[in-house]
């Protein structure tokens, strides 16, 4: 089982990923954009956790309807200088509510994962072959931020300054 | 001008015990060239032609005596002995050694500075007028606002990897001398009906390859906005910008694909979500920053001394300098001071360390402590007496900076160019350098009166080649430098971009092309007529006309070719 980062910890990843035309195992799965709109009552109808990769170019608010049903949201990082999901995190975190797992799926690496957590994302799976103890390093190296984002809604000046 | 708090100086020592690390990593071989370029970019770090260049950040112009000579200590300790000011109102070191980088940024990080930002595709440092707080035209300070934008930008997390570069710059005054409206994002300060404080909005210009002229997609922003809007227009381009070729992820190019119109609506439409969020701006804080921009203690009578005048009337070459070298003050009995840093033969913008000193110790005396840096490349001391303008004339001329030519044709814009970027197809240096010795004469300055001559070593344009009343632009025609010259631009409030006038012409031509250009204006101007506008009535063609000494197509036109090596890391 992989391992990822998820609430600042080390833990083992139980979500497991399946090719596209492959049956569905038991249990937590993380399936496809294009699967879960190809399969989408079916997927409904299986009633286990259920975690749904996007690709970066994907609209946000065309998604209301489907969110409640996802325990995760894995957003792509293609290459670790693409960053557009980190509007996509926002926008899930703050305009629409979403409470379950986001997680940086791809290219990515430390020295994002600041950034990442920022804008939504608590849940990291680091490239396999970087060291996550050493990642882990990321999430302390500034003990401040000027302005608000998913994590804070307030910018620094109005928390007191 | 604004002075960190606990909070202030906690990021910037972060960032530098980040950046340590960052580099130590890539030493050790743990980041890969690919994974810590962006890194050492959002800090400025560039690898370069013959040595790293490290660009930090001059907050929209500002500096401080303290800050000057740290600049001028680092240019000393880690570089040899100068330094470079840029466009953007930025210093350039160009021979630091990439471990000992670290160890700068921690000594800039004493004295309030830091490189975080003059680089990459994020939002870089915001520029603003240099006579922000100073000019008589002024409706506001745009520098309180620079302030904010600074802080909201700084480390934003969802804007640190965008398309491409983001520049933006703000103007407070009726006469925009920052070019705002060729950034990325420009901000016109100004006041509605009802007195109150706002920003015309233009998004989508920017020079480069293609030079496009920014559009206003708001007339009025309500000073409350100013944030929420910023963001609206920063995430409709994350998101929509293209990533797919380098030369089109400009926001620009975003805006001319949707026109401004369909833009707009999505910067409207995204901002409406967030237009009453934790972005809007409360007046508390604006006026919070405003009290580190209150003005100095001007003495009331400073327009009483009675020297100034004589002094002119006695020493031609003192009122020459006054003329050219000093602008008008909104405070009566002050002037504005440049720093001509456009000494023949000295590649224009740089400084050594002892003049850095020099100029620092001449601000505390005569300027408040302050200085400034321009967009074209000069520096500024705001805020000195009339009555100390003799005195420090002759000190400025003890130290090679007091060369009568601010807004003439040697007041140059110029790129490092071949001699020190990896991007360059010309060496823009030493064009400069033809061009000083073929007009060495300042009589002949003066008759050529007001010119923007903007030099650029490639078609990244760093020199603003397009905007220069006259620009050249560098381009290599199979390992041969030649020169493509432009008329008629302009980056202040008649914004416009030059045309071309012909073929391109060879190194050793550019200085006589020039000098026939300037010909056909001396026999056509009339009555009081700046270059640009006898261009702009007479057009192109008696130039084009005059400019060859052969026909033009003697020389075999060519188009310039497109340099090799992608612009990733043009400034």
């Amino acid at each position: 089982m992989a391992r990822i980062i998820k609430n600042r910890q080390i833990i083992e990843d139980h979500w497991q990923t399946t090719a596209d035309d492959v049956e569905l195992p038991t249990g937590s799965v993380l399936i496809s954009w294009a699967r879960w709109n190809r399969e989408r009552a079916a997927l409904l109808a299986r009633d286990e956790p259920l975690g749904v990769q996007l690709p970066n170019t994907t609209n946000i608010a065309d998604l209301t309807a489907d969110l409640p049903h996802w325990q995760v949201v894995a957003l792509e990082f293609p290459k670790f200088a693409d960053g557009r999901a980190y509007s996509q995190a926002r926008l899930l975190r703050e305009r629409y509510g979403y409470q379950g797992e986001i997680r940086a799926v791809g290219d990515v690496l430390r020295d994002q994962l600041a950034f990442m957590a920022r804008s939504g994302f608590d849940a990291f799976a680091v490239r396999a072959d970087r060291s996550l103890e050493d990642a882990l390093a990321a999430f302390s190296e500034f003990s401040e931020s000027y302005q608000p984002a998913a994590d804070q809604p307030l910018p620094l000046y109005r928390r007191g300054r | 001008m604004y002075q960190y708090d606990q909070y202030d100086q906690t990021l910037v020592n972060e960032r530098v015990a980040q950046f340590r690390d960052q580099v130590q990593r890539y030493l050790a071989g743990e980041l890969t060239d690919d994974e810590f370029r962006p890194l050492r970019l959002m800090n400025g770090l560039y690898l370069q032609r013959h040595a790293p260049m490290l660009r930090i950040a001059i907050p929209y112009g500002l500096l401080s005596t303290r800050q000057l000579r740290t600049l001028a200590y680092i240019a000393r300790r880690y570089d040899r002995g100068y330094g470079h000011f840029t466009t953007r109102q930025n210093i350039q070191y160009n021979w630091p050694k990439l471990e000992e980088t670290p160890d700068i940024l921690a000594e800039l990080a004493q004295v309030e500075m830091h490189a975080i930002q003059t680089s990459g595709n994020c939002i870089r440092n915001v520029t603003a007028d240099h006579l922000s707080g100073v000019a008589p035209d002024e409706r506001e300070d745009p520098r309180i606002y620079c302030e904010i934008i600074r802080q909201w930008s700084t480390f934003h997390p969802e804007f640190s990897y965008l398309p491409r570069k983001f520049k933006i710059a703000v103007t407070g005054a009726a006469h925009d001398r920052a070019a705002a409206q060729v950034h990325d994002i420009g901000l016109n300060l100004l006041h509605n009906a009802e007195g109150e404080i706002g920003f015309r909005v233009l998004v989508g210009g920017g020079l480069g390859r293609t030079p496009i002229i920014g559009q206003v997609i708001r007339e009025f922003l309500p000073q409350r906005d100013l944030l929420s809007y910023l963001e609206a227009i920063l995430r409709v381009y994350n998101q929509y910008g293209r990533r797919d070729n380098i030369y089109k992820a400009r926001i620009k190019i975003l805006v001319k694909a949707l026109g401004t119109a369909h833009f707009r609506e999505q910067v409207e439409t995204e901002w409406g979500y967030i237009k009453d969020s934790g972005l809007t701006l409360d007046t508390a804080e604006v006026e919070r920053v405003r009290r580190y921009f209150t003005p100095p203690p001007y003495e009331p009578d400073a327009a009483g001394d009675p020297g100034f005048e004589p002094w002119q009337q006695d020493d031609p070459a003192f009122a020459a300098w006054v003329r050219h070298n000093v602008a008008d003050h909104k405070v009566a009995g002050y002037r504005n001071v440049f720093v001509a840093l456009k000494t023949p033969g000295v590649a224009p913008g740089d400084l050594t360390a002892d003049q850095m000193d020099a100029v620092a110790d001449l601000a505390d005396r005569y300027s408040f402590g302050q200085i400034r840096v321009t967009h074209h490349q000069n520096l500024l001391l705001p805020d000195v007496r009339q009555a100390d303008l003799y005195p420090l004339w002759n000190a400025l001329a003890a130290q090679k900076l007091a060369t009568p030519v601010i807004g003439t044709l040697a007041d140059m814009i110029c790129c490092p160019g071949l001699d020190f970027c990896s991007l360059a197809s010309a060496s823009s240096l030493a064009i400069a350098h033809q061009i000083n010795e073929k007009f060495d004469r300042l009589d002949d300055l003066y008759d050529l009166g007001e010119l923007r001559l903007n030099l650029s070593g490639c078609m990244n344009a760093c020199g603003h080649h397009h905007v220069g009343h006259i620009g050249i632009l560098g381009v290599d025609k199979k390992g041969e430098e030649w020169y493509q010259i432009s008329l008629g631009g302009s980056s202040e409030n008649d914004v416009t971009l030059g045309d071309i006038l012909g073929p391109s012409v060879p190194k050793a031509e550019v200085a006589n092309t020039l000098e026939r250009v300037l010909h056909v204006y001396v026999e056509q101007r009339q009555d009081g007529e700046r270059f640009l506008d006898t261009f702009r009535r007479i057009g192109l063609d008696p130039f084009r006309a005059r400019a060859y000494i052969a026909k033009p197509e003697a020389i075999v036109p060519r188009k310039p070719r497109a340099t090799q090596q992608p612009a990733v890391e043009a400034a």
